[in-house]
């Protein structure tokens, strides 16, 4: 077994791999404040990125930042090697996802919601597998019945696992977790991580997270990268 | 013209009275609106008064080129007005309102002139230019406020769900969908609420200033029935563009949502 700074090494140096995504130089400000101080950072394919860091120092920004949802000051956001067009950004963001802490869910059916993106332009050749979806409800938990619960009748820590299912079942290459567990208690934050982890393993060398957390035992377990923001820069162990 | 009861300065006075119950009511129940009732009540005056003016120089045949000048005076004080009546605000909302109030304006007022009216004298003829433009611009003023207010409230209400929408490879288009159908929707319910209940809750002021003035209630309805369908229509497209042109400005083209552009107003 390698460790996991180990595994990473290996990813990062080994010839035939090209990053997924690149930060060059990326700076964000408000009026006079520094946001994200000049961000140099390369994602590649299976990697597992823990991202932490003191509340405010920058870390949903950086994962906002590499789902390209903000204008940035400076710098620049390369896609395996190439600028992204204007044009492309959703298509980006299919295969770049960001899941929102606060992610928000129509008011509809458990299902419903599952199947929203599904009507969007960028997800119009995949289709909604409603199969897929009960095996991942059992990891969670949950059965069949979930999917007719009415939005208004979760909790939150329940809109969250189905905001996570939602994203995970359009298979990114990247996935953004902004402390996907905060609102969970201890036995579901378990059955989310066993969730993420089936995900990724399924195509672990095309696949990577980005996982910000405040759980230093759950870092160790989900991640074999570290990274760490501090007032708006990056610090830690860090390729590309 | 038909026969009509003349005012004179002492009746419009008498009627002043009747502002004084509201004065009353302000101090009974400490409103405290007394001053704000007194600036709108002297408004209305000196506002009607001067337009008065304006408008006996206007219908003057000899001075017909100052009809358009008058027209677009109004529209820009409409425009701005729709903008300073937003509760939120962001860099270009002038323009906008503006431009959607003008647009739709003078669309549905020139086919008014040249399709509707053409028994008139002229396509610009002063006498019916300047009221119908006058009663288009007046609502579709608040059609394009409705809607516009509507609109940047929602998107601050449901970022959450705009952005969880883009970060799964929404367009712009797609994630602020459902805020344009409810703010456009919103903007047109007071217009479809007065089409829905004119003549029998409410008779509507054009056409009860004919019939008081001596024209016959048919041709008083007719008017009407027509003053609606272009307020109807002017505020339609006024309300449609006011919220794309400023979702223009609040998602660019990198389907962005830019939540900080919107700003509260104190």
């Amino acid at each position: 077994m390698s460790t996991p700074q180990e595994i990473s090494s290996e990813i990062a140096e080994s010839e035939d791999t090209f990053p997924l995504i690149q930060l060059q130089q990326v700076s964000r400000n408000d009026r006079d404040t520094v946001l994200l101080n000049e961000i140099d950072l390369s994602i590649y394919p299976g990697q597992r990125i823990a991202l932490t860091g003191p509340s405010g120092s920058g870390k949903t920004l950086l994962l906002r930042s590499l789902a390209m949802l903000d204008p940035i000051q400076a710098g620049q956001v390369l896609w395996q090697g190439e600028t992204v067009q204007p044009v492309d950004y959703p298509r980006y963001r299919s295969q770049v996802i960001y899941l929102h802490q606060r992610p928000a869910l129509v008011e509809a059916t458990v299902e419903e919601n599952l199947q929203l993106p599904f009507t969007m332009q960028v997800h119009q050749d995949k289709a909604f597998d409603q199969a897929r979806i009960v095996a991942m409800l059992e990891l969670l938990g949950r059965d069949e019945t979930f999917l007719a619960k009415q939005q208004r009748e979760l909790s939150g820590g329940e809109s969250q696992l189905i905001a996570l299912l939602r994203v995970l079942q359009l298979d990114p290459a990247v996935l953004l977790l902004d402390e996907p567990t905060a609102a969970l208690d201890q036995a579901t934050s378990m059955h989310v991580e066993a969730l993420i982890d089936n995900w990724y393993s399924q195509n672990s060398s095309q696949r990577s997270i980005v996982w910000v957390s405040h759980n230093e035992e759950q870092t160790e377990r989900v991640s074999n990268t570290f990274l760490s923001m501090n007032n708006g820069q990056l610090t830690g162990d860090q390729h590309g | 013209m038909g026969d009509y009861v003349e005012i004179e300065y002492w009746q419009v006075a008498l009627a002043a009275l009747l502002i004084l119950i509201n004065g009353a009511i302000s101090i009974a129940l400490q409103l405290r609106m007394e001053k704000t009732l007194l600036i709108a009540s002297v408004r209305t005056v000196v506002q009607l008064l001067l337009v008065g003016l304006v408008l006996d120089s206007v219908f003057d045949p000899e001075l017909w080129f100052l009809v358009f000048p008058l027209a677009a005076i109004m529209t820009l004080i409409a425009g701005i007005t729709a903008a300073r009546r937003n509760q939120r605000s962001y860099v270009g909302i002038t323009l906008d309102t503006v431009l959607s109030v003008w647009a739709s304006a003078w669309l549905v007022t020139g086919f008014a002139m040249l399709a509707v009216m053409q028994g008139a004298d002229s396509w610009h003829q002063p006498q019916y230019l300047i009221p119908i433009l006058g009663m288009v611009l007046g609502n579709t003023l608040n059609g394009i406020t409705v809607g516009l207010n509507t609109f940047t409230e929602t998107l601050v209400t449901r970022r959450d769900h705009i952005e969880s929408l883009l970060a799964i490879g929404a367009t712009r288009f797609e994630a602020s969908r459902d805020s344009r159908q409810h703010a456009i929707r919103t903007g047109m319910i007071p217009i479809i609420n007065s089409m829905m209940i004119v003549g029998i809750v409410s008779l509507p002021g054009m056409m009860t200033g004919q019939i008081v003035s001596g024209m016959e209630p048919m041709q008083a309805v007719k008017y009407q029935i027509v003053i609606m369908f272009l307020i109807a229509s002017a505020t339609a497209l006024g309300t449609v563009l006011v919220v794309h042109f400023s979702f223009l400005r609040i998602f660019n083209r990198r389907h962005q949502f830019l939540n900080n552009a919107l700003t509260k107003k104190l």
